[in-house]
C-alpha cells in the first residue's frame, strides 16, 4: 500500500485542477442552504440544532455523490487510461482505494465548508455540539456509502452519463430499503429474516440514528461494510471489465 | 529474456490469441506485425500483465505472470496504443506522477523527469495541459512516460503513429539508441519501420504466429526478391524479348521501366545486362530490389 498516498494526491489534485472542484463546493453550499434556510425552515423551528441542515443530506448526496463518482473508473475506462493505470508497479486496490479515498475527502472538504452553519447556530443559541459532532460524522460516512456504490457502477461503464444514473438508481434504493414502500414489494413472499435483512439495508435508517447523537458501533460498521463491500465488488467489476 | 509459452486468450467465443510462443533475448528489436485485430495488441497486454492469459504462461526475466506482476510491471516500460494520458494533468505533473509510481523520490524524481523531457524535447510544453497538445507531443510524453525507469523491457504499440516524418525519424533514432541489454517490441503498421529498427520481426494473423523471421530473411520470402527493375534509353519495345529470358518468371511494365521477376535463387541482372548489349539497348536505369514487405506481409497473413 506504499503507492497509494501518490494515487490519493493525484486524484484529489485532479478536482482542484479543473473548475470541477470549485463549481461542486459552490453549488452544494448553495444547495444545502436552500435547503435548510427555505424549505426546512430553520429559523421558524425556533431550535438551536441543525436537525433540518442534516435531514437533507440523505438527498443532496443522492444527486451530488454521482456526480462526483461517475467519472471515477467511466473516465479511465473511456480515455483507455485504465490501461496505462494498471500497468504501473500497482496493485488494483491501491488504485481502487486511492480514487475513493480522494472522492471521499473532496467530499468532507465540502462537508466543512458548511461549519460556519454549526458556528452560527451556536451564536443563536445552546446546540448539542456532541450530536451535531455526531451527524457530521454520519453524513460523511453515509457520503462514503454512497460513493462506494458509485465507484463500482462506475466502474461498470465507459459512459459518464449511464454511470450517473445507475449510481442515483442503486443509492435510492438503498435510502429506501427501509421504508414500507419497498418492503411491501417483499413482504409476504420471502422469509421474514431475508425481509428483516432488506429493511436493515437502508442508508437512512442508519444515518437517522447517528444523527439522532446515539453513536452504536453497529450503525458505523454498517457504513464501513458498506465501502469496503462495494470498494470490493469496484475491483472484481474492473477485473471483469479490462478483459472486454 | 522474454518466454511465452503456448499463450492463448479467450474473449467468450473469440479466440484473440492462439496457441503463440516465442522467446525475445536481450538487445533485441522485435517487431510485432499483423494485420488489424490480429492479436498484436492483446498480447502486448498479456506481456505488460494488463490482461491475463487464458491458457499458457509468460515469463519476464525470471518472474513468471501473474504470480510476480508486481515485479514484472516494475521493469517494464509500456506504451499502450493511442498514447492514453490523462489530459487535465500538465506534462510536468504527469511524468511527475509516474516517476513516483516507479519509485522515484525527490530531486532523483526530477533528474528523470527533466532526462526524458531532454531526450524527447517536450521542455516547450513542460507547463502545458496535456489535451491543449498535439498528437506528436501526446504521442512523444506516452514515451517519455515507458522511458522515465530506464525500463529493461519496452514495449510500444504503435509508437511512430500520428507522428510527422521528422518525429518518426527521431523517435526511431531514439529507440535504437537505447542500451542494448534491452529487449524493445515494437507493434506497428508502417512496414518501413520494420527495416528502419527491428533485428527481428514476427508476424500473426487471426492469434496464430506465421512468421519469425529477420527482416531479411522476410524479404527474401518476397516474389520481389532479387527482382531486377530496367529501364532503357531507347525507344524500343523490349518486353518480347525480356520475357524469352530463362528464369524469368513474370514482367511488370510501368512507366517505361520494366520490373523482372525471376525464379527463386536466380537472379536475371547478369542476363539482362548481356541482352541489352547485344541488343544495343541503352540502359538508363537498373537495379537489384531486396523484396517488398508489403507483399510478404500479404501472402503471410491472407
Amino acid at each position: 500500500m506504499n503507492r497509494l498516498p501518490i494515487i490519493f494526491k493525484r486524484e484529489l489534485g485532479s478536482y482542484f485542477s479543473t473548475p470541477l472542484a470549485y463549481v461542486f463546493i459552490v453549488i452544494f453550499l448553495i444547495v444545502s442552504s436552500i435547503f435548510t434556510f427555505n424549505i426546512g425552515g430553520f429559523y421558524e423551528t425556533g431550535q438551536a440544532d441543525l436537525q433540518v441542515f442534516f435531514n437533507f443530506h440523505p438527498w443532496l448526496y443522492l444527486f451530488f455523490v454521482p456526480a462526483i463518482s461517475m467519472r471515477l473508473w467511466a473516465e479511465e475506462l473511456r480515455a483507455g487510461t485504465v490501461e496505462l493505470l494498471l500497468t504501473l508497479p500497482i496493485k488494483l486496490s491501491e488504485a481502487v482505494l486511492g480514487k475513493f479515498l480522494a472522492a471521499w475527502v473532496f467530499i468532507g472538504i465540502a462537508l466543512l465548508l458548511t461549519t460556519p452553519l454549526w458556528v452560527t447556530v451556536n451564536y443563536l443559541g445552546d446546540p448539542d455540539n456532541g450530536i451535531i459532532l455526531a451527524s457530521y460524522l454520519g453524513s460523511w460516512l453515509m457520503s462514503g456509502a454512497f460513493l462506494a456504490m458509485g465507484s463500482c457502477m462506475s466502474a461498470t461503464t465507459h459512459n459518464q452519463v449511464i454511470a450517473f444514473i445507475l449510481t442515483i438508481s442503486l443509492c435510492f434504493i438503498f435510502m429506501f430499503t427501509g421504508f414500507p414502500m419497498i418492503l411491501s414489494v417483499f413482504n409476504g413472499w420471502l422469509p421474514a429474516a431475508l425481509v428483516d435483512m432488506i429493511a436493515s439495508m437502508s442508508l437512512l435508517t442508519h444515518f437517522n440514528a447517528i444523527s439522532r447523537g446515539v453513536l452504536d458501533f453497529r450503525d458505523l460498521l454498517f457504513f464501513i461494510i458498506m465501502m469496503v463491500g462495494w470498494l470490493f465488488a469496484t475491483a472484481i467489476v474492473i477485473e471483469k471489465k479490462k478483459a472486454g | 529474456m522474454i518466454k511465452l509459452d503456448q499463450v492463448s486468450k479467450q474473449f467468450g467465443p473469440f479466440r484473440a490469441v492462439d496457441n503463440l510462443s516465442f522467446s525475445v533475448s536481450a538487445g533485441e528489436v522485435l517487431g510485432f506485425l499483423g494485420p488489424n485485430g490480429a492479436g498484436k495488441t492483446t498480447t502486448m497486454k498479456i506481456i505488460t500483465g494488463f490482461l491475463a492469459p487464458t491458457s499458457g504462461s509468460i515469463e519476464l526475466f525470471g518472474q513468471s505472470l501473474p504470480k510476480d506482476g508486481l515485479k514484472a510491471k516494475e521493469m517494464i516500460g509500456y506504451l499502450p496504443e493511442g498514447a492514453p494520458a490523462w489530459g487535465d494533468m500538465s506534462v510536468c505533473g504527469f511524468l511527475r506522477f509516474i516517476a513516483e509510481l516507479r519509485g522515484y523520490k525527490g530531486a532523483q524524481r526530477d533528474e528523470r523527469v527533466a532526462q526524458v523531457v531532454e531526450s524527447l524535447e517536450l521542455t516547450q510544453v513542460f507547463e502545458r495541459t496535456i489535451e491543449t497538445l498535439s498528437k506528436g507531443f501526446k504521442r512523444r510524453v506516452g514515451l517519455a512516460q515507458a522511458l522515465i525507469h530506464d525500463p529493461k523491457i519496452l514495449i510500444l504499440d504503435e509508437p511512430t503513429d500520428g507522428l510527422d516524418p521528422n518525429q518518426k525519424f527521431k523517435v526511431r533514432e531514439l529507440i535504437r539508441n537505447l542500451s542494448k541489454d534491452k529487449i524493445v517490441i515494437i507493434s506497428t503498421h508502417i512496414l518501413e519501420e520494420v527495416n528502419a529498427l527491428c533485428s527481428r520481426v514476427i508476424m500473426i494473423a487471426d492469434g496464430k504466429l506465421v512468421s519469425d523471421a529477420t527482416p531479411a530473411e522476410l524479404e527474401a520470402q518476397s516474389d520481389y526478391h532479387q527482382a531486377v527493375t530496367v529501364r532503357f534509353s531507347s525507344a524500343i519495345d523490349p518486353q518480347q524479348k525480356l520475357q524469352q529470358l530463362s528464369n524469368v518468371t513474370r514482367i511488370e511494365a510501368a512507366d517505361g521501366c520494366f520490373t523482372l521477376l525471376s525464379t527463386p535463387g536466380n537472379s536475371v541482372l547478369e542476363d539482362v545486362k548481356q541482352l541489352a548489349e547485344q541488343e544495343n539497348w541503352d540502359i538508363a536505369e537498373l537495379y537489384i530490389e531486396k523484396g517488398r514487405l508489403d507483399d510478404v506481409f500479404r501472402k503471410l497473413t491472407t
